[in-house]
């Protein structure tokens, strides 16, 4: 801290305020105000809470000259650093720049050059800690409110003395700002009965990721496997999980009784949470839980949400096989697949 | 006096700088404003130079996001996995994947420091939310956002909240099995939203989820619509506070009128400089040493697959971790519903940021306080504020913990039930305790830590105008309490009475 309780002592030593002057009080010769600006304005009176006298042209090392050199070098060895770790870029660059060598000469590149930059300013700059006034741009003087109050009131006043080309204005541009919306209304199509549908449907194949077609033989008890429609991969709410639950009692609603194949059940994986797909598959408890979540699912009781922030079962999709002993469906899913929304109902 | 001799050397050391200054002023009459700008002051203390770190990791984020922009592909079209030249990641090879997600892993494999400028890029976004949330908390802890800086409040949670979504779009872009069920989840939380949800999805998407368009829309959100939003609400923000001065915490010689701290020129600008690197220097070094978002590992997106442990960045999961703690409730009659998600993902974060939107306007009321304040509170003389602050972390806290439920659950061998039911509780009982403790806490800091300047306490030495010494405890003491410490309420009180005396 440099400011001085009594103005006459120490002083500055800038020319044209030595000798006790006062900063501020007279400007330094040929300038239009005192070069250390302390916020104030030319015209404006000393604030109390502004030192005189202060003297912010001091540096840290400024009477050390042995610790000014030993800082210099410092400052220059942070920096070499940095002209060593970019030459070393390049060099790694040519060589196949290899990530972890990269990262550590990119790091030193910077540091070297910020260390140095922060040495600097502490040990051999000036302008630390120095009181100003924060002026007048805190609030403005109550002339120049009225001031501004009056420019806009003169304009508005004959504004508003046509207030049906006043209100008119505001019509139409409500109107137009609604017209300009429309564009945005090309960006996709009117939400569709794929809300409500999938690919599946009566007789479509229940194939693997790859493509076969599947029987029931193929999986064994206790497997699950995802199922896609024949030809409909991209259709991302079909993904469709098939269990064989073997022996294990499960219990579905006695409209569904035809919708599985022995202890073969499929149901919908696309959680109906947040439509993440719900493939964690534990064997003992026959629960399903989806990942993202935890929503866990009881296979068992017509795969009921059982934990978790899931707000309904995941949907039965009614399965039989077709003449060549295929797993096909027997209808697409009779609810929508996924997570809700307002016209689901 | 000078002597003539001095001035002449004096004017002569000046003339090379004059001459630049000239030449800018002969255009713009700059000088005045020059030597505003110069020699502007700072105020020196740690806390402020938070924000300067975001706005260093943002410099750096968009040097390095505008590098990666010259490799990215921003199109979902499928291509199966099969470079030519350069390094293969074998493990992918003949997969199907989009071009998007390609492109990520030749950004990653065959361009040399591409791999570097991604991770720096993701780093450098992780560096700055934090920052930022640091920054936040220092305003609000502060009393920074009182009169007259309510404007860069709102601005600044404005900008907190777009920099939350461009860092979710940006590391949703690469089209990996992460990214791709964090749009998933938002997909849903959209189409959820009463009457207009599969509106906006079938606009943003172009269809229904996932359609052919997204990956390109949200690269123009990413690369465009967020920073161009950004950048503007910045530079608002940066010159609101020039113009206002910035903040400082009380202390010797310091005024509600004046500013102390260091000059821009030189001391402030190069220490700005010098923590630009560093931050630089930083991220640089764990973008060279600690992984960060490795996309061939998480494999190319399908709608059918997901991984355990698929967590947000840090600064969304607040809101993934609120999904998994909203209970299975939905709602539906006449034939409509309101989706489950929307009610975390959309209306909580709605709630809270309208409650810190208008936070200004509710201390105001509290604290009966209308004047301009450019120094700053100490949080433990604010005890209320102060408590609504650590409520709100706590709450915030809570809810991230949720999102890596799965993970602490592996890692403690507790079941994920029983976190996500405490954690529920949590979000209910956590702020409220956090509130009281921090309330008493504040209370107790208050008594055993009175103001050395605003209240002083006995064993302070002073000098009267007679000047004779006593101690300040003995003989002025302020009106102390039974237990001899400084009733401070009583004199907070005593102040206010007399700001409405006046």
């Amino acid at each position: 801290m440099t400011i001085l309780d009594d103005p006459g002592q120490g002083g500055s030593r800038e020319p044209g305020a030595g000798g006790g002057a006062e900063p501020g009080d007279q400007p330094t010769e040929g300038l239009a105000f005192d070069p250390r600006h302390f916020g104030i304005a030319p015209d404006e009176p000393w604030p109390d809470d502004v030192p005189r006298g202060q003297d912010d042209s001091h540096w840290r090392f400024e009477h050390d000259p042995g610790r000014a050199r030993i800082a210099e070098l410092r400052i220059a060895a942070c920096w070499i650093v940095s002209l060593l770790a970019s030459i070393g870029i390049a060099v790694v660059y040519v060589t196949g720049a290899q990530n972890q060598a990269s990262g550590i000469l990119w790091a030193l590149a910077f540091l070297g050059i910020g260390v140095g930059l922060i040495l600097w300013a502490r040990d051999l700059l000036p302008g630390h800690d120095v009181i100003a006034s924060r002026g007048r741009h805190d609030a403005s003087d109550e002339g120049n409110r009225w001031a501004v109050a009056e420019s806009f009131a003169r304009g508005l006043e004959p504004i508003a003395r046509r207030p049906f080309l006043f209100k008119l204005l505001g019509a139409v541009g409500g109107v137009f700002g609604i017209a300009a919306l429309f564009p945005l209304a090309s960006l996709g199509p009117r939400p569709d009965r794929n809300l409500y549908h999938t690919k599946w449907g009566r007789g479509v194949r229940a194939v693997t990721e790859d493509g076969r077609p599947l029987r029931p033989s193929d999986l064994p008890v206790n497997g699950i496997l995802t199922v896609f429609p024949e030809g409909g991969m991209e259709d991302a709410l079909a993904p469709t999980l098939l269990i064989n639950l073997g022996d294990a009692p499960f219990e579905i609603p006695p409209s569904r009784t035809n919708w599985n194949i022995g202890g073969i059940v499929a149901f919908s994986k696309i959680c109906t949470h947040a439509g993440c797909p719900a493939g964690l598959y534990n064997v003992q408890t026959h629960q399903l839980v989806c990942p993202c979540h935890q929503s866990t699912f009881d296979v068992l009781e017509d795969c009921k949400p059982v934990f978790g922030p899931a707000p309904r079962s995941l949907p039965q999709l009614p399965i039989t096989t077709d003449t060549e002993g295929y797993i096909v469906a027997r209808s697409d899913y009779t609810q929508p697949v996924g997570p809700g929304f307002w016209n689901r109902g | 006096m000078s002597t003539t001799q001095e001035r002449a050397d004096t004017q002569k050391r000046f003339t090379l700088a004059k001459k630049g200054f000239d030449e800018a002023d002969d255009r713009f009459a700059s000088s005045r404003w020059f030597v505003s700008v110069l020699d502007k002051i700072f105020p020196d203390h740690w806390s402020f130079m938070v924000g300067e770190i975001a706005l260093d990791s943002l410099i750096l984020l968009i040097l390095t996001g505008v590098y990666l922009t010259f490799f990215f592909i921003p199109n979902s079209r499928d291509v199966v996995y099969a470079p030519t030249a350069g390094h293969v990641y074998a493990p992918l090879v003949g997969q199907h994947m989009s071009e998007a997600y390609q492109s990520v892993l030749n950004i990653s494999f065959n361009v040399r420091f591409g791999l570097l400028m991604r991770q720096a890029h993701h780093w450098a976004a992780l560096v700055f939310l934090a920052a930022v949330v640091f920054h936040l908390c220092r305003i609000f802890f502060t009393g920074a956002f009182r009169k007259p800086r309510e404007t860069n409040w709102i601005i600044g949670l404005t900008l907190w909240m777009i920099v939350m979504l461009e860092g979710f779009t940006g590391y949703s872009l690469p089209d990996d099995l992460l990214s791709g069920t964090g749009i998933r989840v938002i997909y849903s939380v959209l189409e959820g939203i009463p009457f207009v949800g599969t509106w906006i999805t079938y606009d943003l998407w172009g269809g229904r989820y996932p359609g052919t368009t997204f990956i390109t829309r949200l690269f123009i959100v990413h690369e465009f619509i967020f920073p161009a939003l950004i950048v503007g609400l910045l530079s608002a923000h940066l010159m609101i506070l020039w113009r206002q001065k910035h903040t400082d915490f009380p202390g010797p010689g310091k005024t509600e009128t004046n500013i102390r701290g260091s000059r821009v020129w030189p001391q402030y600008a190069m220490k700005a400089g010098g923590l630009a690197m560093i931050v630089s220097g930083v991220i640089f070094a764990l973008a060279g040493l600690v992984q960060i978002n490795p996309v061939w590992i998480y494999g190319p997106y399908t709608p059918y697959t997901v991984s355990t442990g698929s967590t947000p960045d840090w600064y969304v999961a607040w809101l993934d971790g609120a999904v998994r703690l909203w209970p299975h409730w939905e709602f539906r009659s006449f034939g409509h519903e309101i989706a489950n998600p929307f009610f975390p993902g959309l209306l909580i974060p709605g709630v809270v940021f309208t409650l810190m939107y208008l936070w200004p306007v509710v201390d105001r009321k509290i604290y009966n306080d209308h004047e301009r304040h450019n120094l700053l509170d100490r949080p433990r003389d604010k005890p209320f504020r102060t408590g609504v602050g650590v409520a709100a972390i706590v709450f915030f806290a809570d809810l991230t913990l949720a999102t890596g439920d799965d993970i602490l659950s592996n890692n403690l061998h507790i079941p994920f039930e029983r976190i996500l039911e405490v954690l529920q509780y949590g979000v209910v009982i956590g702020p409220v305790a956090g509130f009281l403790i921090a309330y008493k806490a504040c209370k107790a800091l208050q008594r055993t830590d009175a103001h050395p300047i605003r209240h002083p306490v006995g064993g302070m030495i002073v000098r009267a105008a007679d000047g004779s010494y006593h101690t300040l405890g003995e003989a002025h003491a302020p009106h102390a309490g039974e237990d001899g410490y400084v009733e401070v309420e009583k004199a907070e009180e005593h102040a206010e009475e007399h700001a409405e005396g006046r």
